[in-house]
């Protein structure tokens, strides 16, 4: 209920007006600074709308907005901002981009910023698919071992950084075909399971001797074009050495029979475009970093 | 003559509901609206197209799952985010979106970008078991993806109703939605018509390592596997005028 506001006889001020069961309001002010801090910030919101972009305005018959005083734009900060940030980075990033992996590899400074900021690159791209201590997983090689499927030597592991493994948007990727050969109509059941033993007969792994004697004969004609006489692989094609204990994908019988039957083709990505050309050259250096990078020599 | 009076506000609840939700929309509709009529706010870059019906689809379970409620599609323009996930989002890459997957929420990374990061073959272990592959993951499993036929006679209805809110397909894209869909599948079968319907940036294979089924999990590696990567970034220039923010 309102009624006309009277004088409150305690302390001398006027009540609102506003009664609900006998109980009624003083109208004191509000606090000075409180309201002083109020008016500060409908200033400060006012000056926002001139200094930054704010209303949107028609203009030359079409919708557009005021721009500001300050010409401010989020984009343009950003773009300057990173600017900034590689010129700051340019001074080595630039020498690591043009120079030669090896000379990298002999200039400590570097070779320690390199590894550096190679760890970082590697944390954010390479780690989801070949894990955080570049251990690997099933079908993603371990990058800690001496195997290789492309090539460990600084130029190798750049190469397939930049253009991937069977990445079909990249012309110039990795590319080898380990197909199925049982479920492609190449070999019968059986001849995969003899050449499977003939697999494990490398590693001194046999079951089946004359299991193998069958199997060699599919291997020389077959599997040796890629995997060598020997089972030794080959870089060139991507294919592992068989005889030694590093399996991507598993070194039980029932594993190699899917490999062979089934085929495998992993897939990496290709990181030119998406990471610089100085990242990629860092990364090289971090992964050969790791323990298994090869020398040049001795290949 | 009607006086105005706080009273008769202050004692009608439905009146003070109204009038209090005309006053708080302004402040939206102030920002908002003009966007729809301001030339620059989508901006001028080659690449973006409509989704392709297996991307559509795939879109569609991604929101079906929830992705959205720990994953953003939308890289800021600040210096952190851009260094971590590449270039910031432009509108244009979303103005076929409905609804946007912009999000402010992130338990896992930004995805606007992911396109093209990883291999299939990690999106679908990553699917079926997150923590065989990155161990210090918290997403959920999604393993029955793989296992799901994709809904793919319901796939025009689902290009006519995004044709309805504003994208731009014509007639013989609904048409051929389902043919479309099933052609994205087969690296072998006859692209042309999806070609030419929807540009050559458009990648086919069976994503999913399973030719013999149509599964959810083929539709969403190929929505994934698209992500951010249809604008020509080589070919954008943010500073001239009606690019910049």
């Amino acid at each position: 209920m309102t009624h006309k506001p009277k004088k409150d006889e305690v302390t001398g001020v006027y009540t609102t007006g506003h009664e609900w069961d006998g109980i009624t309001e003083l109208d004191n002010p509000m606090p000075r600074w409180w309201l002083y801090i109020l008016y500060a910030c409908i200033g400060i919101a006012i000056m926002g709308w001139i200094w930054y972009p704010s209303w949107p305005v028609w203009k030359d018959g079409e919708m557009t907005y005021l721009k500001g005083v300050s010409g401010y734009s989020t984009r343009a900060a950003v773009t300057r901002e990173l600017g900034d940030i590689a010129a700051e980075r340019s001074v080595y990033l630039n020498e690591i981009r043009d120079m030669d992996l090896y000379d990298i590899q002999k200039n400590p400074d570097l070779l320690r910023i390199s590894l550096a900021g190679g760890a970082a690159a590697f944390g954010d791209s390479c780690a989801p698919c070949h894990g955080s201590g570049a251990q690997g997983f099933v079908g993603f090689p371990n990058l800690n071992d001496d195997a290789w499927l492309w090539g460990g030597t600084l130029s190798d592991i750049a190469q397939t950084i930049r253009h991937g493994v069977r990445w079909e948007a990249d012309p110039e990727t990795r590319m080898g075909v380990m197909q199925g050969y049982l479920s492609d109509g190449i070999l019968s059941r059986s001849e995969v399971t003899d050449v499977v033993q003939y697999v494990l007969n490398f590693s001194g792994r046999a079951e089946n001797q004359e299991a193998v004697a069958r199997g060699s004969e599919t291997f020389a004609n077959i599997c040796s074009a890629c995997h060598m006489e020997d089972g030794t692989g080959n870089t060139m094609f991507g294919a592992p050495d068989l005889t030694d204990p590093i399996w991507l994908y598993g070194g039980d019988p029932e594993t190699i029979f899917r490999s062979v039957a089934y085929g495998r083709a992993g897939v990496m990505p290709a990181w030119a475009g998406r990471l610089d050309e100085a990242t990629i050259k860092q990364l090289a250096l971090f992964v050969s970093s790791l323990g298994g990078g090869t020398d040049p020599v001795d290949q | 003559m009607f006086k105005f009076s706080h009273g008769i506000i202050e004692k009608n609840a439905s009146l003070l509901f109204v009038l209090t939700l005309i006053v708080v929309s302004i402040g939206g509709l102030v920002e908002i609206v003009p966007l729809f009529w301001i030339k620059s706010t989508i901006e001028r870059v080659e690449g973006v197209r409509p989704y392709t019906p297996l991307e559509l689809a795939g879109r569609n379970i991604y929101v079906r799952e929830g992705c959205y409620t720990c994953h953003s599609q939308m890289i800021r323009s600040l210096r952190s985010e851009v260094d971590r996930y590449g270039h910031y989002s432009l509108a244009a890459e979303s103005m076929y979106d409905h609804p946007f997957q912009w999000g402010s929420k992130r338990t896992g990374p930004d995805l606007a970008r992911v396109g093209g990061k990883y291999s299939d073959e990690w999106h679908q272990i990553h699917m079926e078991n997150p923590r065989s592959i990155v161990p210090q993951s918290v997403m959920p499993g999604y393993p029955f993806l793989a296992e799901t036929r994709l809904d793919v006679d319901g796939i025009e209805n689902v290009v006519r109703a995004n044709r309805a809110v504003g994208v731009p397909y014509d007639d013989a894209m609904v048409e051929n939605a389902k043919a479309d869909l099933l052609a994205q599948l087969d690296p072998f079968g006859d692209v042309d018509g999806l070609f030419e319907r929807y540009g050559e940036n458009v990648a086919v294979r069976d994503f999913d390592g399973n030719p013999r089924m149509v599964s959810e999990l083929d539709a969403l590696i190929a929505y994934l596997q698209m992500l951010g990567t249809l604008v020509d970034f080589s070919a954008y220039d943010a500073t001239i005028p009606g690019n910049e923010r």
